[in-house]
């Protein structure tokens, strides 16, 4: 390299797109996700275990078993959310690659945005798909498990989008983990109720358009306002490392 | 708290060094300069304007290096290097390979980060600055876990850095002397 | 303009403030309290269906309705520490959230003893009930957040983020407990919701209320200039306030 060939170096002005950087930290989470492809399976795993045990400590009768079914798999569902939770940010903070991001050229909330959706389609959405499985296996009906498919697949993003904002509080403290769920759980209590409420109406064979529709709009609040909160936590957290 | 009235200027084509005893607040001065740390107060102003109101061209135009390299030991340097640079310009494969083998890592451009050393994983790091465009560099400790040819060569490409009109502020406990070389120092009052 | 508001953000100007306000809040508690409780407890007319067991409401009722307003206070001082950083807000966050703890307790608690006679249990999962289990919830993650963060500016903001999360979802909470509670519970009366309240019963309920505001204003004041004292001990302020103290 010789000096006197390069121009002088001046102030940029022109950065890469928002949503292509988006799409960037999008990829890169996935990329690293399925090099590490048991961490993937854990949570699925956690949230098979849980339910079953459901069935052996309480009772294997098909009457409880539909009744109750909905808010097993929802309560194991969250539960297995929660306990993905503290990767989200931790592996980023400890390699020095969270503190890039937040450098980036780009709105941090939106960034925060791409990674927790990476997060739902490497936790979240999995466990939708194993639902109808674990459903059967709870005796729900055909419509239930449909509904219950439908509520999970509405309610399990809201989980990550809340989550992100505790996972950011959290970063680089002691016990995180614990501290995470207790921060979390009193939040997710809406999304819980109408998540099997609405399993629960549809089981009577009342109408549910109504709750899924108030499901949706708890999903746009979440997305409209978690990533603002996540990021101004993130900006804390690495203020105080 | 750690330093008061502070207040300098960083000019394009110099390179600062920020020294201090340990504790002192260089690497926390960084990361304030950088943006990655909130709890100050005062005015930063980058080409006279207010860094905090126009953050995202502020960040464009500075590259920090922390003691966290920031590289994911599951990518490969390519990976990791493009993750680094792609957000803040449209960035050829090529490039990234010139950058890699400029720093040495000939050879081990798709092997997973895991597999290399510490000083490895720096120098992947490091290939940012062969083919940066930002005008400020904050490098902490930049010297850390390079060997004696890796550190002359970055003593060599920071005062190349200056003559090219780029600013350049360092920590570091390695002795570093370049001709013009600025310096910040902290700790002095409390010393007094 | 920006001078007074910085002043206002002085914790020595708050902390001689504080010293002057305190024996007035305290005073001012105690005859509310005093009146209120005392013919609430006393003098009040019996509840013709639950006779005095309804008594519970002149306790039960100021501490819920305190344990709510004051998380919207940690909420609004949070904004202040997030925008402007006050330090005064940050004190006043990490200050009362224990005291609203303790009220969110007490309302729950006076709930419990409350439900025994009526409802023929301790605990029912009634819609305020579970609400204000929730907000307890929600006070525990504030403190717990609080005192695992070392530093307090960091500490601070941190809360703040949590304490306007958790406002934000306040409403969403009651409003879905209600509606679950609907949907699990038909047909529970509801002990709060009187339309006819005779005034000798709802009066002495605002004296309680407002003697309960001026109580807590007393407590924010003691426990801020605590709070205040052992962050500012450094300063020579504090060191010539101990002196004095310690001479007088």
């Amino acid at each position: 390299m010789n000096a006197e060939t390069r121009p002088l170096i001046k102030p940029q002005e022109s950065a890469v797109s928002t949503v292509a950087a988006m799409r960037a930290v999008f990829s890169r989470d996935m990329k690293v996700a399925f090099r590490q492809r048991q961490d993937l399976l854990n949570p699925l795993l956690f949230f098979v275990m849980v339910v079953t045990l459901f069935p052996l400590g309480v009772s294997p009768e098909v009457s409880f078993l539909r009744e109750a079914g909905a808010g097993i798999l929802w309560v194991a569902a969250l539960l297995s959310v929660l306990l993905s939770l503290d990767h989200l940010f931790r592996h980023d903070f400890d390699d020095g690659t969270l503190e890039q991001l937040v450098l980036q050229p780009q709105p941090l909330f939106l960034l925060v945005l791409a990674k927790t959706l990476a997060h739902w389609v490497l936790t979240g959405l999995p466990l939708v798909l194993l639902a109808p499985v674990l459903g059967v296996m709870v005796h729900l009906d055909g419509n239930s498990i449909a509904v219950l498919c439908l509520t999970l697949l509405i309610g399990t993003p809201v989980l990550s989008l809340i989550g992100a904002i505790g996972a950011a509080l959290t970063l680089g403290l002691r016990s995180a983990g614990v501290l995470l769920s207790l921060l979390i759980i009193p939040l997710y209590i809406p999304v819980l109720i109408f998540g099997t409420g609405t399993v629960a109406a549809a089981t009577e064979g009342a109408p549910v358009g109504a709750y899924v529709a108030l499901m949706g709009a708890f999903l746009v609040l979440a997305i409209t306002l978690a990533p603002f909160a996540a990021a101004a936590a993130l900006k804390i957290s690495l203020s105080n490392s | 708290m750690l330093f008061r009235d502070l207040s300098f200027s960083i000019l394009p084509g110099t390179v600062t060094r920020v020294e201090g005893a340990n504790g002192t607040g260089k690497t926390t001065l960084l990361r304030i300069l950088a943006g990655l740390n909130d709890a100050w107060s005062g005015e930063l102003l980058w080409c006279g304007k207010s860094r905090n109101w126009h953050r995202e061209e502020f960040l464009r135009n500075v590259l920090y290096l922390g003691h966290r390299p920031g590289i994911k030991a599951l990518l490969t340097p390519m990976e990791n290097l493009r993750a680094l640079v792609a957000p803040r310009r449209p960035v050829a494969d090529s490039v990234l390979h010139q950058a890699l083998s400029g720093t040495g890592l000939d050879g081990f451009h798709d092997v997973p980060c895991r597999r290399l050393s510490a000083g490895q994983q720096r120098r992947v790091a490091l290939a940012r600055l062969l083919i940066a465009d930002e005008p400020l560099w904050l490098l902490d400790e930049v010297f850390t876990a390079i060997d004696a040819k890796g550190v002359s060569a970055i003593e060599a490409l920071l005062q190349q850095r200056a003559a090219e009109g780029g600013a350049v502020v360092v920590t570091t406990h390695h002795e570093l002397q370049l001709p013009g070389m600025r310096s910040i120092k902290l700790g002095e009052v409390a010393a007094q | 303009m920006w001078q007074i508001f910085h002043k206002l953000g002085s914790p020595k100007w708050f902390f001689g403030i504080a010293t002057r306000l305190m024996p007035w809040l305290l005073a001012g508690a105690l005859a509310l309290l005093a009146v209120g409780l005392v013919w609430g407890l006393a003098f009040a007319p019996k509840d013709y269906l639950q006779g005095n067991s309804y008594r519970i409401i002149f306790i039960h009722v100021p501490s819920a309705f305190l344990a709510q307003s004051v998380y919207i206070m940690m909420a609004t001082a949070g904004v202040v520490t997030l925008v402007w950083r006050m330090k005064l807000a940050d004190v006043f966050v990490k200050a009362v959230a224990p005291v609203g703890l303790v009220l969110t307790f007490l309302a729950l608690f006076t709930g419990a003893v409350w439900g025994k006679p009526t409802w023929g249990t301790w605990w029912i999962w009634d819609a305020r009930l579970t609400s204000m289990l929730i907000l307890l919830f929600l006070y525990g993650g504030a403190i717990a957040l609080d005192r695992a963060i070392n530093d307090e500016k960091s500490a601070a903001r941190a809360v703040a983020v949590l304490v306007l999360v958790g406002v934000v979802n306040i409403p969403i909470i009651k409003y879905s407990v209600e509606w679950w509670n609907t949907l699990h519970q038909p047909a529970t009366f509801k002990l709060t919701e009187k339309p006819s309240m005779p005034a000798e019963m709802w009066v002495p309920l605002l004296l309680s209320v407002l003697g309960l505001y001026l109580l807590f204003g007393w407590l924010a004041c003691l426990r801020m200039q605590t709070e205040i004292l052992a962050r500012e001990q450094r300063t020579r302020w504090v060191k010539e306030h101990v002196l004095a103290r310690r001479a007088g």
